[in-house]
């Protein structure tokens, strides 16, 4: 049973069809690398994924729920970072990450682990409002992983990080597997992406197309195993 | 976690942001005193004018105040797209609604403190009745801040919401608007027992908003 089931799966935005019949399937454990122009629906399909964006026909499943009938119950399992943070500009790193935790369901002893993984330790009680872009994109990475989400969806994670904030992304995506996570992730940086991605697919028009074995070895992958649908 | 710790959380992250910006303290409490001092300006006191009006330009000033707190409750979550955090985590509309809603009564209550000592002070005003008037000030607040937080959501999905709100909001008030003024018309009166047919009408107004907002609001909340 795939963690995510998506097939025919419709998104409008207005009579623009943001997803236009897409299909797709992610098993556990994978790092899906979603590739693709900007404009083919790699937000609205991660959006779409954290029920953040309701889909208008086809069917979708998201860790066992069916998104049609109830976009909720996932989200306390998922996590997503955005090209936002998702925070509070007037509280401060800790309390952000606290209210993230407690909001989830969780106690929020994780806090200091995630802190000091992502390097935010000496952060921690300064405001958001006063922290850097690529301290922001921590923080947005730091506040997903307070939810120990089972399956981690990044758009556009290494847009604005620097080469230490890139090391740390890497690390956490690449450890993902291992500590149960499965991750989605869209992104135009696709020389770093395909490092991590176990899988990549195209997103083109709203649709899902598989990188066949030759598009594989035009990207310097040729070992890794092509899938997608 | 349960509906009402929910809702706490909710109500204490808007209170902490709210007293560490100061935007309710700097901004939204000197607006109402501004109000009640342009009041008084333009009403002389020597004529015994402003006594007799205090309590409809006390609550219109606590209403004018309430937009701006109701709007600031929904512009946080504008900061950073901090709504679909809020969301992803998976809390209970209704908790929303009561945290929010909770929040902003407490600014008002606050505020209606304050103001009410001014409008004492300026409007030359003698104090009796001062049950009645608590419990018509509580009953008037949750009305007040439900239907803000009701139609703040409603206001905030659209491009034209700082102008909207009030079209929405005041409009749906006039009740609280007209119970409240009466109500301390009465107390203020030293006639309590007129005062209690308004608190019981503001207090219907406060339940009934509250019980509309639980059961709308996720939907207002998701459906953006």
């Amino acid at each position: 049973m795939p963690l995510v089931r998506c097939r025919s799966v419709v998104c409008l935005f207005g009579r623009f069809p943001a997803l236009a019949g897409l299909d797709l399937d992610v098993e556990a454990g994978e790092v899906l690398l979603c590739s693709g122009p900007n404009g083919a629906g790699k937000t609205t399909l991660l959006r779409m994924l954290a029920g953040l964006v309701p889909a208008h026909s086809g069917e979708a499943e998201v860790l066992g729920s069916d998104l049609f009938s109830d976009r909720r119950s996932p989200r306390r399992r998922l996590a997503l970072v955005g090209h936002e943070t998702f925070c509070y500009d007037d509280l401060t790193v800790r309390e952000n990450l606290r209210f993230t935790a407690r909001a989830s369901g969780r106690d929020g002893d994780e806090i200091d682990a995630v802190t000091d993984r992502l390097g935010l330790a000496a952060l921690s009680d300064v405001t958001h409002a006063r922290l850097s872009a690529g301290q922001r994109r921590r923080l947005a990475l730091a506040n997903a992983l307070v939810r120990e989400p089972e399956l981690l969806l990044l758009d556009e994670p290494h847009a604005g990080l620097d080469e230490a904030g890139r090391a740390v992304l890497h690390e956490v995506v690449a450890a993902a597997p291992a500590e149960g996570r499965t991750v989605v992730m869209a992104s135009h940086e696709l020389e770093l992406a395909r490092a991590l991605a176990t899988r990549e697919v195209r997103i083109e028009a709203g649709r899902a197309h598989a990188i066949t074995a030759a598009e594989a070895r035009a990207a310097n992958r040729p070992d890794q195993e092509v899938q997608g649908r | 976690m349960s509906l009402w710790r929910e809702a706490l959380l909710v109500a204490g992250k808007d209170l902490r942001i709210e007293a560490r910006s100061r935007v309710a303290l700097a901004q939204i409490l000197p607006f109402g005193i501004v109000v009640v001092l342009l009041f008084a300006f333009a009403l002389d006191p020597d004529r015994g004018v402003l006594a007799r009006v205090a309590p409809g330009l006390f609550w219109i000033a606590v209403l004018l105040a309430a937009l701006l707190a109701v709007g600031r409750s929904f512009a946080v979550e504008t900061q950073s797209n901090a709504r679909d955090g809020l969301r992803l985590a998976g809390l209970d509309g209704a908790a929303v609604f009561l945290g929010k809603s909770g929040a902003i009564a407490t600014e008002l209550l606050g505020l209606e403190l304050v103001l009410g000592l001014g409008v004492v002070v300026l409007y030359d005003v003698e104090v009796h009745g001062l049950g009645v008037l608590v419990l018509a000030a509580l009953a008037a607040t949750v009305g007040v801040a439900a239907t803000g937080t009701l139609y703040g959501v409603l206001a905030a999905g659209l491009r034209l919401r700082e102008t909207l709100l009030p079209l929405l909001v005041l409009p749906v008030l006039a009740p609280v608007m007209l119970g409240a003024t009466r109500a301390f018309e009465d107390g203020l009166a030293g006639a309590p027992g007129d005062a209690w047919p308004w608190v019981a009408l503001l207090w219907i107004f406060g339940v009934l908003y509250t019980g509309i907002g639980v059961l709308a609001f996720g939907s207002l909340w998701e459906n953006d």
